[in-house]
């Protein structure tokens, strides 16, 4: 089992992950620079930081390195694609996850805990949660405010693509509670396939007790028991 | 022949940006009455070009594959000749 954590300039979260995946739980993984290439790998961690200085649009610029056509035969592959904060929105300027990450509707960056819920638990990163949990991870950005339009929502919800919500520490979905102004509360949502997961929460620094949460250590943890489970075939080329 | 390609791309009508009303709310706070601010980020890209078609059909691929996202953005060009 071996995952690749991609390293852009301006990563910031890349080593927070390497410790967690290799230091807590105890599975390879390598931080990999951008202009490499991703072989052998059963799954790929986009973390947070500021690629490129956020320039143009935060994540517009990673998204179109060449890297990324790596991620996305592996997303077709079937491998697990975690993307957290600035990976998130790389994601979504890539066109691997739908929507867009717009300026939190108060227009500044908002470092702290939240409260989540679960709200599909039958995905490669949620297994060892149950719908309906309540967990801690914190946040830390500026461009998190989830947007999508009315045909895609309506798409995210029919076909369970959403996974975390902004809630109370109850679990109440509420809007004094929704950090960023992201439609409907999302927090994180899943591609059609299920295989690629962006989230604005880091799971990595809610990983350990010390912390203050570990919840987030059974997001790693769920994505690696998926990625042990699934056929390894050859990753083809195009 | 070289062309100047103006582009300038702003968020879809109707679609809440809290950068143009606190800057709104600003101007209000030292005595301008607005009716409404919207911002928009402008490129100037110099490039030849066979025509000036061309240079705006060159326009409209940078936006739709880089400069905006067609997810929140729309875009308007203009082109002259240097």
């Amino acid at each position: 089992m071996k995952f690749a954590i991609i390293q852009f300039g301006g990563s910031n979260c890349d080593y927070d992950v390497e410790y967690v995946l290799t230091e807590i739980i105890g599975i390879d993984a390598s931080i990999v620079w951008y202009k490499e290439r991703l072989n052998g790998y059963d799954g790929v961690v986009i973390p947070g930081g500021f690629s490129y200085g956020d320039y143009l649009r935060a994540g517009a610029i990673a998204a179109r390195t060449e890297i990324m056509q790596d991620v996305r035969r592996m997303a077709r592959y079937g491998r697990p694609v975690l993307g957290i904060c600035n990976g998130f929105q790389i994601l979504t300027e890539s066109g691997l996850l739908p929507g867009a990450l717009m300026l939190n509707n108060y227009p500044k960056f908002i470092c702290r805990w939240t409260h989540l819920r679960v709200e599909n638990d039958a995905t490669p990163f949620t297994g060892r949660f149950k719908k309906g949990d309540v967990i801690q991870m914190p946040i830390a950005h500026k461009e998190g405010n989830y947007y999508a339009d009315n045909q895609t929502l309506q798409r995210l919800k029919e076909r369970g693509m959403i996974v975390l919500r902004y809630t109370d520490e109850k679990g109440e979905v509420r809007e004094d509670v929704n950090p960023n102004g992201s439609v409907e509360n999302i927090a994180g949502i899943l591609n059609e396939h299920g295989n690629v997961l962006g989230l604005m929460p880091h799971p990595e620094r809610a990983s350990e007790e010390i912390l203050g949460s570990a919840d987030g250590l059974n997001i790693f943890n769920s994505m690696i028991e998926y990625a042990e489970g699934i056929a390894t075939d050859e990753i083809g080329e195009d | 022949m070289t062309y100047i390609v103006d582009i300038t791309v702003r968020l879809k009508d109707g679609m809440r940006d809290p950068e143009a009303s606190t800057i709104k709310r600003s101007l209000e706070q030292i005595g301008f009455e607005t009716q409404r601010l919207t911002l928009a980020k402008q490129f100037r890209v110099t490039i030849d070009a066979e025509s000036e078609d061309a240079a705006r059909e060159q326009g409209r691929e940078m936006c739709e594959r880089l400069l905006a996202n067609p997810v929140i953005h729309d875009y308007t060009i203009r082109v002259v000749r240097e």
